[in-house]
């Protein structure tokens, strides 16, 4: 038993450090290749671009989401913006109606059919050079949408660029480790976008090249997570996807634990469901580093913390039965008992150890990286020790809630969490 | 159709190869450690050794003249800090780790020849000790679990009790001698005290049961002690009510 646990951890240790250390060689070869743009950017043409925002329930940050898209640096007659009203049950579509004069933005309303299909509705009715979608809880920085088409003109290859998301104004703690997590995830997305290997558009302002959906199709369902979807299928068919680290976008994070909780099951869960979809291209060396690597990636994350977490678990319940089994048989007598001697031998030489101990060290250059990306210096905080201990703790429980909902099929519904969200 | 870059099979291989050399690093490093530590359990080992065959000697030399001069070398509290080393490198170098085995079997030994050495000083000198032998197993022994907390606490309590354990399945031709001349039984865990077997958990009182002269000569001890620290508190008020006084 303690043999077959040992090789386990062993297996899953070593696949966790060659995962970490992938990263490392991938970003520390093609870091001078990172385009930053300069302050005035100014591109050889502007070509049309539509952005489509599918709204449910968002009466409360609509508004803000819209004046922040019209700020944007681009000239007005190539930029249009689809607000589309998948059936709210708010005030949503009248709190709209505030831009239904002006000439940049398309009002649409529809039954609710789901976040695809308020997207959909919108490609159906543009023909511009390249489409984008904006979530209603985001906002975009105004230098955000050029430095994207930058990527475009300057790679006639890239078919979709995703941009850096932000935790917008984080206040509480579980938004203030989302944004260590965010901030990670600049370096760890950068460098799959350099390598090829990025497996998610996100719904804030990832920008496609129209004729994507023209060869590829529209959006799909895929189980609550259509840009995980969308983006394995342009995989699948080699289109490319790059990252643009100073892209902005700001987006308002989950401030509890239970709507981060139902956020991550529906990520997972879709993750699951669509690499279930998508198994055909796992490991086959024609569809490049996502096959390879990044799904991979994923299976081993999902399974390595579920192990590390059992593991700690039957640790303590077997330190609690043993207590329990003292405290039966001898009384309080020890219980209370600390006069430990500090003494070297007793410092555990176990090669887990180190191996545990290189794995967080690699942890942590991840997040240092991921800060210098994000804010130019990567200097150390306390919130990056809060993200390790607190994700370490909760991120088992959603990702075993996903992979039961994914065996039972149980869908958790964009919807259903807009609605939790905004509450 | 649209294709992706080549796979960049270099990188592969490159990214392999430093996790391997990591992993290489991180196996050698332990194995370093613990073949350090288990050198440190062999050296005390040795001392324990040559502390036991020195009194040993000494007993034999001076059997003649008087108890007194019998120095109370012999190391039962060495022992003891020994026995939870040992019991920590099973734990984390390995039960069935060739070195760990070897040290366990020499820690065996070493409490063998200590028991042997006190029995015939007690039985000469008319010393109070009494000894408890200990036979537990490894595997699934729950009830060993509870014994072992039972006596630590009984050895705590009672300085007199001196307890050996032994681990009835290792493979070691003194401690099979022992079940042998004892009749220890594999129903574990089992003690033996004054050469009388109890198999199967024995509780705390159960055992002072089993030992009535310690339990009373630690109870006339406690209390001798206690009046000596009330008249010495005694004293202490009657010297600071002089002092007032004066």
């Amino acid at each position: 038993m303690d043999s077959v646990y040992t090789i386990i951890f062993y297996v899953f240790s070593f696949l966790a450090v060659y995962i970490q250390i992938f990263f490392l060689v991938t970003f520390l070869d093609k870091r001078k290749t990172i385009k930053w743009s300069p302050a005035e950017l100014v591109l050889d043409s502007y070509p049309t671009v539509t952005i489509a925002v599918p709204i449910y329930n968002e009466e409360r940050t609509i508004v803000k989401t819209v004046e922040s898209l019209l700020s944007l640096d681009y000239p007005k007659d190539k930029l249009k913006i689809f607000l589309v009203d998948d059936g709210s049950k708010d005030n949503s579509w009248s709190t709209i109606q505030v831009f239904k004069d002006n000439p940049s933005i398309v009002l649409l309303q529809k039954e609710n059919g789901g976040k695809h299909t308020a997207i959909n509705l919108a490609l159906e009715k543009t023909d511009s050079e390249f489409f984008a979608c904006l979530d209603s809880d985001s906002f975009v920085h105004d230098q955000a949408l050029k430095r994207i088409l930058k990527y475009f003109e300057t790679d006639p290859k890239a078919m979709a660029v995703v941009p850096s998301v932000i935790i917008y104004n984080p206040k509480n703690i579980v938004q203030i480790i989302q944004k260590v997590e965010y901030d990670m995830a600049i370096y760890t997305k950068k460098t799959l976008g350099l390598m090829g290997g990025m497996q998610t558009t996100p719904g804030p302002l990832s920008t496609f090249r129209k004729k994507v959906f023209d060869e590829l199709g529209p959006y799909r369902k895929a189980h609550n997570t259509e840009d995980q979807e969308m983006a394995l299928r342009m995989q699948e068919h080699g289109y490319k996807i790059d990252y643009c680290p100073d892209a902005y976008i700001y987006t308002n994070a989950p401030h509890s634990v239970s709507k981060l909780y139902r956020q991550r099951v529906r990520w997972i869960y879709g993750f699951i469901k669509n690499l279930i979809d998508y198994r055909r291209i796992l490991f086959k060396k024609k569809y490049g580093p996502v096959a390879l690597f990044t799904l991979p990636s994923g299976i081993v994350a999902i399974f390595g913390i579920i192990f590390i977490f059992t593991t700690i678990f039957y640790n303590i319940i077997k330190f609690i039965i043993n207590k329990y089994i003292e405290i039966q048989t001898i009384g309080f007598a020890h219980f209370f008992n600390f006069n430990y001697k500090f003494e070297w031998f007793f410092v555990s030489t176990k090669a887990a150890l180190f191996f545990s101990i290189i794995l967080y060290i690699l942890v942590i250059v991840s997040l240092l990286i991921g800060r210098k990306l994000s804010t130019g210096k990567a200097n150390f905080s306390f919130s990056m020790f809060y993200y390790i201990i607190i994700f370490s703790v909760i991120a088992p429980f959603w990702m075993l809630r996903a992979i039961y909902n994914a065996i039972f099929s149980k869908e958790s519904s964009w919807t259903f969490e807009r609605r939790v969200i905004n509450n | 159709m649209h294709q992706h870059e080549p796979n960049d099979w270099k990188k592969y291989v490159i990214v392999l190869f430093i996790t391997s050399t990591i992993f290489i690093s991180g196996l050698w490093i332990s194995n370093y450690l613990n073949s350090k530590k288990i050198n440190q359990v062999r050296n005390i080992e040795d001392k324990i050794s040559l502390d036991l065959m020195s009194s040993e000697t000494q007993f034999n030399l001076l059997q003649e003249i008087s108890c007194k001069d019998i120095s109370n070398t012999v190391l039962s509290s060495e022992l003891s800090s020994l026995a939870s080393k040992i019991s920590y490198s099973e734990n984390n170098i390995g039960v069935e780790n060739v070195d760990v085995v070897s040290l366990k079997k020499y820690y065996s030994l070493l409490e063998i020849k200590d028991y042997i050495l006190m029995k015939r000083i007690t039985d000469r000198c008319g010393q109070k000790s009494v000894f408890i032998l200990y036979f537990y197993g490894n595997d699934n022994c729950q009830d060993c679990t509870k014994q072992g907390y039972v006596l630590t606490s009984l050895s705590e309590k009672y300085p007199n009790l001196r307890v050996y354990s032994f681990d009835y399945n290792l493979d070691l031709s003194a401690i099979r001698a022992m079940i042998s001349i004892y009749k220890v039984p594999n129903n574990l865990p089992a003690i033996v005290i004054n050469g009388k077997v109890y198999s199967g958990f024995n509780s705390i009182e159960a055992i002072e049961k089993l030992i009535p002269d310690v339990v009373r000569d630690r109870a006339i001890e406690l209390k001798q002690k206690a009046l000596l620290e009330e008249k010495a508190a005694k004293d202490k008020t009657s010297l600071k009510n002089d002092t007032k006084n004066q």
